[in-house]
């Protein structure tokens, strides 16, 4: 009985294999497409295209943040400010909580005639407490929506992808997405004049 | 976008690029050098390359110089502990000496690091890029020395988490209404929340580390450290906006840090310490210390480390510009304290102050006040703002000077308080002033570390000021919004 390969990847349009299934003990699935470029130029305008085209599943890397690309990707903002206000909310009732009940429930005790509970003088470490969650919860609620920290991912293979980090611009458009089409992607992403495109896959 | 464009053709200035005049018809750039073709490229190699080659002779030099004081801190710290308090010259009334002098001193170099990392991010001051990195870098290695001596001086340190409210067999709790306590919270969030920053802000230059590394051990090294960080846009936005909530947060943080640390005197009866105007007064004053440990080791960093393209002149010219700030108004701070113990009319708050200028420890604020009040008035003129002898020597001057402010406000107000009789003395052992120059030693053993092994200057951010880093204003159609301008009003210009 013949076994198909398992995939994850939509149906493609065409049925002629990228890989010869004799040297290949299984096809390894196409995670997407890479295309290089080396200004911000033209790599903005190639994202306003892709966004246009409609794609969902892709993204753009870069050594630094580019001004307006969220705009030019169509990125929706980021909910990271309102779990930061939930933490700092939570750094806030913490400390005071813990302020008001070991001093004024579980061990109260008279010093320097102060009162047993008075807010002013609790502020000082509600305060640091508000600022310690509120900064715990930026600082690894971006890392967790960012899906960090992340042993692998297809493009590290990629020679060429070690460049984002220093002066290299990527689109890279995956296989996942409802509209990519191997043929038609690879043209539109060639139609933005890139300095390379490179097919990028999940495992070889 | 705005169309104002990059200065094109510099003027030199003591044979470096002279960027601190300020154009009408252009934007005084932030990178210089290479004739103005600073790209990209240029700026990982520059940065990189510190990390990636030979170790320097000069950095050996350095290094066996600080590292040897550096272990001899925590050799006398090993003694400290086996003998107690006793090798200090502490006594009765001087029962804080050097310990918390050393500790308020370092506190204070820590805060011009986070005034650059976030006070100036949100002011959009865009010339702390350069030196950010390493000025928060000082700022977690000044909070490591700081954080040592009241860990040290408590007597039995073995028992300094008792300070941690936790549920004990005692069945006791932390003090909440102490300010010793809040000092404990106070400096607790700063060293972490530094420390969040200063990573959270390095992981994208990390990552270029580890993508250029050519050896296993840097790959796996720097791989780590970099958490698998690739650039990713929708990863950039989210990135910024944390940075961004990190220095909102951090601002307030750094201006109540010195405030908590302050009232461990003021919320005290002695007279000296029993004042309102701390808490303004030590931050200005930590401000104006910290901008000048940066200033001292900015200027031997940009030249030993090849970086005086992206720390040129302008960036020292400004921060000169703000210890003049700042030091103005620790100046008027000393004289407010004098005059509002002359208008209490309180006998022993006017002998209090008379005895600094004027007792057994006038010396040390005749010290304080030369160092601190008159060297940064050579900071009003421009040609001295622009020499590095200059600078270094006023940065120099401005350290030792804050240093006995500190000494001042703790010893001088102890050692005669109310009764003649319980006056006496403080002599320093030499187990004080051998810990004061180890943690000096401790401070630059992990500075020197820090400069050897990680990105110096954040790239990332360096290049963001490029003017290659804005796609050409013709194709940007939509209003730009990003990382500097997250903030509300911002034009999206570049600068």
């Amino acid at each position: 009985m013949e076994t198909s390969p398992p995939t994850l990847a939509p149906p493609r349009d065409t049925d002629e294999p990228r890989y010869d299934p004799r040297h290949h003990p299984h096809r390894p699935e196409i995670y997407g497409f890479m295309a290089e470029f080396a200004d911000v130029t033209t790599v903005v305008a190639a994202a306003r295209k892709v966004r246009d085209a409609g794609f969902t599943q892709w993204d753009m890397h870069s050594p630094f943040p580019i001004h307006g690309i969220d705009k030019a990707m169509g990125a929706k903002p980021t909910i990271l400010p309102w779990l930061v206000l939930a933490g700092g909310i939570f750094g806030f009732l913490a400390g005071l909580l813990l302020s008001w009940w070991t001093n004024a429930i579980s061990y109260p005790y008279l010093i320097s005639g102060k009162p047993i509970w008075s807010f002013a003088a609790n502020i000082p470490v509600i305060f640091e407490t508000t600022v310690l969650f509120a900064a715990f919860t930026a600082v690894f609620g971006m890392l967790i929506m960012n899906k960090l920290p992340l042993l692998y991912h297809p493009l590290f293979k990629h020679r060429r992808f070690r460049r984002a980090t220093s002066d290299r611009f990527f689109i890279v458009i995956e296989a996942i997405d409802p509209l990519f089409s191997e043929d038609k992607t690879k043209a539109l992403l060639e139609s933005m004049k890139p300095t390379s495109i490179e097919e990028v896959l999940e495992e070889d | 976008m705005s169309s104002i464009p990059h200065q094109p053709d510099l003027p030199t200035l003591n044979g470096e690029p002279d960027n601190t005049g300020d154009p009408v018809s252009a934007r005084a750039p932030l990178v210089v050098g290479r004739g103005g073709k600073h790209d990209f490229t240029s700026v990982t190699e520059t940065v990189c390359s510190i990390a990636e080659r030979k170790t320097p002779r000069a950095w050996w030099i350095a290094f066996f110089i600080a590292s040897p004081l550096a272990f001899a801190f925590v050799m006398q710290i090993g003694y400290l502990f086996t003998t107690g308090v006793g090798v200090w010259g502490n006594n009765q009334p001087v029962s804080w000496a050097f310990d918390i002098v050393n500790f308020v001193f370092w506190v204070g170099i820590g805060h011009a690091g986070t005034l650059i990392s976030a006070i100036l991010f949100l002011f959009r001051q865009n010339w702390r890029t350069s030196i950010n990195r390493f000025a928060e870098a000082m700022t977690i290695f000044a909070v490591i020395c700081a954080g040592t001596f009241p860990a040290i001086h408590v007597g039995r340190p073995w028992l300094a988490y008792w300070l941690a409210p936790y549920p004990n067999q005692m069945d006791m709790w932390p003090q909440f209404r102490s300010p010793l306590l809040w000092d404990v919270f106070a400096v607790g969030t700063y060293a972490t929340v530094s420390l969040l920053f200063w990573y959270v802000g390095m992981i994208p230059d990390l990552a270029t580390l580890r993508d250029r590394a050519k050896s296993k051990t840097r790959q796996i090294a720097y791989g780590i450290l970099a958490l698998g960080w690739n650039g990713s846009s929708r990863g950039w936005l989210r990135f910024e906006k944390a940075y961004l909530l990190l220095a909102a947060l951090a601002t307030p943080l750094v201006l109540s840090v010195h405030s908590v640390v302050s009232f461990d005197f003021a919320t005290s009866q002695l007279p000296g310490w029993h004042t309102t105007i701390f808490p303004p007064y030590f931050v200005a004053g930590a401000v104006f210390g910290g901008f000048a440990m940066v200033i001292f080791l900015a200027i031997p960093a940009r030249q030993f480390f090849g970086l005086k393209d992206f720390i040129t002149l302008r960036h020292l010219d400004n921060m000169a510009k703000i210890m003049l700030a700042t030091g103005a108004i620790v100046a008027y701070a000393y004289m407010i304290e004098f005059f509002t113990a002359w208008y209490s009319g309180h006998a022993f708050e006017q002998f209090a102050f008379m005895n600094r200028p004027l007792g057994p420890y006038a010396w040390a604020f005749w010290i304080m006040f030369f160092c601190n009040v008159v060297t940064p008035q050579l900071f009003w003129f421009k040609k001295l703002r622009n020499n590095l002898w200059v600078l270094m020597a006023v940065a120099f001057f401005v350290n030792v000077g804050m240093w006995f402010e500190r000494f001042v406000i703790v010893v001088t107000s102890l050692h005669r308080d109310f009764l003649p009789s319980s006056w006496a003395m403080y002599v320093p052992t030499w187990v004080d002033i051998g810990m004061l120059i180890g943690s000096f030693g401790l401070f630059f053993t992990l500075f020197l570390l820090f400069c050897r092994f990680l990105p110096m200057v954040a790239m990332a951010e360096i290049k963001t000021v490029l003017p290659q880093a804005h796609a050409h204003p013709e194709d940007a159609r939509e209003k730009p919004q990003g990382y500097a301008s997250a903030l509300p009003g911002d034009k999206g210009g570049s600068h």
